[in-house]
């Protein structure tokens, strides 16, 4: 009688992959986890006035006044609109189609100043910039669109393409500091 | 002669690998459950408004938050509008310039986030941004939450 011992086979699957895996889990939560990614409105400030330096003549025609009360009313050049008025307005002087010599000579030389008053809500004033920023990318849509086909948010980030329609229409917002 | 055979040990080398997973994920659990993302206390009640042209900011490391609004005063009242930077209120607007100053000096790019409340007054927050001014902290950012 042959009598042959069976070699058994181990019933083990092999674990040691396993350390991997986890450290490939660990690796994975360590580099994604970003939570809360900041929205808001960018803006760069001026640099402090000095006080001794005259401050660059402006033609008044290239200046567009904007006037914001506690109560949300909005003057602009002297006139009352109301907030949904404001974005046109705005894009109607920031191009002036028809070269209305009321309205800014280019849009590179177009300057917009938003004065608010101390008591103002800050949505207020959110709301207002908001309506501005809003002008200037419908107006660097449009550009871009005509140019290159695409939105100005699809341009690649500092190439020389969104360059260009960054200076066609520069962001030039100076925020006026309240008088009382 | 004598014969001298070396005496094999019967175990085997081999150092036992099947616990080392268990290792490795008892160290995720414990990252996992440990790692708060470092978060200011906010003595401030804040209420972020909303708007629609909104940028993100990707680089996080290069924000830095002040938050304004109504201070949380105990027993769930609200008093005087009220700056904080990182964990404390600052009172006296004037240090504003010198607190950033540093931070701008460890950080040459620093994003200034001004997490303001929607119903605080634009009064302290121009006395800020004119603190910022003093600082050098020319790129700011008004965090806003997007309108839906």
């Amino acid at each position: 009688m042959l009598l042959k011992k069976r070699q058994r086979e181990g019933a083990e699957i092999n674990g040691s992959s396993m350390a991997d895996i986890a450290f490939l889990l660990l690796i994975f939560f360590l580099v994604t986890t970003t939570i809360n990614v900041d929205t808001g409105i960018g803006m760069v400030l001026p640099p402090p006035l000095d006080p001794e330096v005259e401050p660059p003549p402006i033609r008044e025609r290239n200046l567009m006044n904007i006037l914001v009360n506690a109560q949300g009313l909005i003057l602009m050049d002297e006139q009352p609109v109301g907030i949904a008025e404001v974005k046109d307005k705005l894009i109607e002087f920031i191009d002036n189609p028809t070269n209305n010599d009321q309205l800014s000579i280019s849009p590179d030389a177009a300057i917009v100043s938003l004065k608010t008053q101390r008591e103002t809500p800050y949505n207020i004033y959110i709301d207002m910039l908001d309506e501005v920023m809003s002008a200037y990318k419908d107006l660097r849509d449009a550009a871009s669109r005509a140019n290159y086909g695409v939105e100005y948010a699809q341009l690649k980030e500092n190439s020389p393409q969104q360059e260009q329609i960054k200076d066609m229409y520069p962001k030039k917002i100076s925020i006026a500091e309240p008088d009382n | 002669m004598a014969h001298f055979k070396k005496k094999q040990a019967g175990t085997k080398q081999e150092v036992p690998t099947s616990a080392m997973p268990d290792v490795v994920f008892m160290l995720l659990f414990f990252f996992m459950v440990t790692t708060v993302l470092r978060e200011v206390t906010l003595k401030v009640k804040l209420d972020l408004t909303r708007a629609n042209n909104i940028e993100k900011i990707e680089e996080k490391r290069l924000v830095s938050y002040i938050y304004m609004g109504p201070e949380r005063l105990p027993g769930n009242q609200l008093g005087e509008d009220k700056v904080q930077i990182d964990d404390s209120i600052v009172d006296d607007i004037g240090a504003i310039r010198n607190i950033m100053y540093d931070k701008l000096l460890e950080e040459p790019r620093l994003i200034v986030s001004l997490r303001v409340d929607q119903n605080s007054e634009f009064g302290l927050l121009t006395d800020v941004q004119k603190e910022l001014q003093q600082a050098g902290t020319f790129r700011i950012n008004y965090s806003t939450k997007r309108e839906d």
